[in-house]
């Protein structure tokens, strides 16, 4: 049959080639991703919306990144966009504080951050997952340089006040020996045939073999002393050069003790998809991710307007404010549609006009509480003595854990890390406490893993997020049940109005769930414009 | 009845001896330990001042603000507060998970007895039990 190969269906990289040919980079990534090649999140490329109706106004509540990004598509689109914000600055939760910059919360304590020149800390987000495709789509098109976040260290710290007599042992000597120990019952668990009746004889052979590679076991299947395990856990005299290099295998510590610490929690912790390598910051803080937003709509933003209600009907959207840069004059502001990313902590104690069942969304939805820690030592002592390189130390203190920074390794002077990063319970405590009980109880925790931190210790700042006057706390707290009952309604164009934010999104807490809630309520809104036009 | 339960399970595990990964929800996370709550005053303290503040008169942030327990007149029931704390009330976040029944109770009666309300009347254990949601064994 002459045509009989025209009946066979293209092969995949075929398709992909005639698609790339025709439509373009975009056209092939977007069918890169929808046949499961470049997946990550939800990201289906940035919406291409065209033909708004010349002359229609947006009104956009928020400079945040969902905010922000919703003006950008949207002026794209061709609308009028206007964003209002009620802080001095763009970003809303991207944010970074250094030397200089004053910190006042809730309650009226101030803070003046000390850092040497060039310090930072991320009180906010300070990490991005490799799979946060629409947030590092955008971050590349704005041109916001990022470099490797290191999130695991084999050479930080474990910490339990009850496990170890109290004493940090290594990541890297706890996670072989758990893991050692582990694959050594489980292997010799099938050697003794206890295990026959679950697991049939062909896969026993595979199931052992791989017991003993991943756990590194001798021979006999047993994990103990010797170079073996120390090629993991790190020997007690490292490996040298010359006459004297022979190394001694390091002790192990005893099984029973390595079960009931219940330190493998932070090993479980770095598996987590979120938490996975390769992740990202931006060079010179995450607030060069606002700043990178804020340069492509600048123009848009007005600062300082307090927002007190927000109010629709068949002609428009009216949305008053004060206007705080000029003593809290009463404005309003028109529009035909209004994106809204106001925070539902303070969104739902405003004079909103919208359904029932979206105020009933509004009101469903607590703010997490979290605090972090910003502090300053005279040098890089976790680098200098620990050998430390970035990374995370873990406690079961209330100050959770220490994050070592990313950047700047190697180099000389004060440096800052993150000497406490808290929710639930602790973070109610912390940010209870006055601004320098804070820094004491940091340092008193952090120096049973550091005992350099009193010694080195220079200054401190700390970020209480349920003290902050624009957020009344840190993000989105959905409970199934209440997904199930408000998420879709939060998330639907009531009228005129939509919401965006990370609270409407799945990816709650991340700036990815800012970002593609954005995209969607922009792409809603824009239909819901066309088909009213 | 499913959301107090998802929520307890949180808090409850918080209170643990370590540490854990909190919900998929958090970008983070990992909930700190609570140290014990013997009274009223205490749980106030560690819990309730991070956001009503150690006078009890709230704050005012970005046109919202963190109501003032002294001289609110919602204080009048003590069921009123007791119901806000076991499931929360817009922002804030529910506690029914992190504070027993005693340690609801305390708090209530010291927030009612405190900052200049001198209410009489005294929440029992029992009346929050009460108050908690009945979980089946379905929820869990």
């Amino acid at each position: 049959m002459p045509h009989a190969h025209h009946s066979f269906p293209p092969t995949r990289r075929q398709l992909l080639t005639r698609i790339g040919t025709l439509a373009g980079s975009a056209a092939l990534y977007q069918a890169m991703t929808s046949l499961g090649h470049a997946a990550g999140t939800d990201f289906k490329g940035s919406p291409s919306l065209k033909g708004a109706k010349k002359g229609t106004k947006i009104l956009v509540l928020g400079a945040g990144l969902s905010g922000m990004l919703s003006a950008y598509e949207l002026r794209k689109a061709g609308y009028d966009v206007q964003i209002l914000e009620f802080q001095s600055r763009s970003g809303g939760r991207n944010i970074s504080l250094r030397g200089g910059d004053t910190v006042t919360e809730l309650g009226g304590a101030t803070q003046k951050v000390g850092f040497a020149q060039g310090n930072y800390i991320n009180p906010g987000p300070w990490r991005i997952p490799y799979h946060h495709q629409g947030l590092l789509h955008y971050c590349r098109e704005f041109g916001v340089q990022l470099e490797p976040f290191i999130e695991l260290n084999h050479n930080s710290w474990l910490h339990s006040s009850g496990a170890f007599g109290g004493k940090a042992v290594r990541y890297r000597e706890f996670a072989s020996d758990f893991t050692g120990f582990t694959a050594e019952l489980l292997a010799k668990a099938i050697d003794q045939h206890k295990l026959d009746d679950v697991i049939s004889a062909d896969e026993r052979a595979h199931v052992r073999d791989a017991m003993k590679s991943w756990g590194a076991l001798g021979s006999d299947l047993t994990y103990k002393k010797g170079n073996t395990s120390s090629l993991r856990r790190g020997f007690e005299r490292p490996q040298g050069g010359g006459i004297d290099g022979a190394p001694i295998p390091s002790d192990l510590f005893d099984r029973q003790d390595v079960m009931k610490s219940g330190l493998w929690n932070w090993m479980a912790f770095h598996e987590r998809l979120d938490m996975q390598t390769t992740m990202f910051q931006p060079v010179g803080g995450m607030d060069q991710i606002g700043k990178g937003f804020t340069r492509q709509v600048k123009d848009l933003i007005t600062l300082n307007c307090k927002v007190t209600s927000l109010h629709q009907d068949q002609q428009g959207v009216t949305v008053t404010y004060n206007d705080m840069s000029n003593g809290g004059a009463v404005r309003q502001a028109k529009a035909d549609y209004c994106v809204c990313t106001i925070p539902l902590s303070v969104l739902s104690q405003l004079d909103v006009q919208v359904s029932d069942s979206m105020k009933a969304a509004i009101m469903a939805v607590p703010y997490a509480s979290s605090v972090k820690m910003g502090m300053e030592f005279k040098r890089r002592f976790w680098e200098e003595d620990d050998q430390i390189y970035g990374g995370i130390s873990f406690t079961d203190q209330q100050i959770s854990q220490i994050s070592y920074p990313s950047h700047g390794i190697f180099s000389k002077g004060p440096a800052v890390l993150l000497g406490g990063y808290m929710f639930g319970p602790a973070a109610y405590d912390f940010a209870g406490k006055t601004p320098q009980e804070r820094i004491e109880e940091a340092l008193k925790q952090g120096t049973a893993i550091h005992p350099q931190y009193r010694k080195e210790f220079s200054n401190g700042v700390s970020f209480a997020w349920s003290r902050v006057p624009w957020t009344l706390g840190c993000c989105s707290m959905w409970t199934e049940e209440a997904r199930k009952t408000h998420y879709k309604t939060l998330c639907s164009v009531d009228n005129r109005v939509v919401l965006a934010g990370e609270h409407a999104s799945y990816i709650g807490c991340w700036q990815e769930g800012a970002i593609l809630s954005a995209l969607d309520a922009v792409t809603r809104l824009h239909k819901r414009a066309l088909g009213a036009a | 009845m499913r959301k107090i339960l998802t929520v307890s399970a949180f808090f409850a595990l918080s209170v643990c001896l370590l540490p854990h990964t909190a919900n998929a929800d958090s970008a983070s996370a990992v909930a700190g330990k609570m140290g014990n709550l013997p009274d009223g005053a205490a749980v106030y303290k560690h819990v309730c001042q991070s956001c009503h503040m150690p006078d009890g008169k709230g704050a005012e942030g970005a046109g919202a603000h963190f109501p003032a327990l002294a001289d609110n007149p919602k204080l009048q029931s003590a069921e009123y507060p007791a119901s806000v704390i076991l499931n929360g009330f817009g922002g804030m976040p529910w506690f029914a998970g992190m504070l027993n029944d005693q340690q609801v109770a305390n708090v209530v009666n010291y927030i009612r007895t405190h900052f200049g309300n001198h209410y009489t009347d005294t929440l029992k254990p029992s009346d929050v039990a009460d108050m908690r949601p009945h979980l089946t064994v379905e929820d869990e």
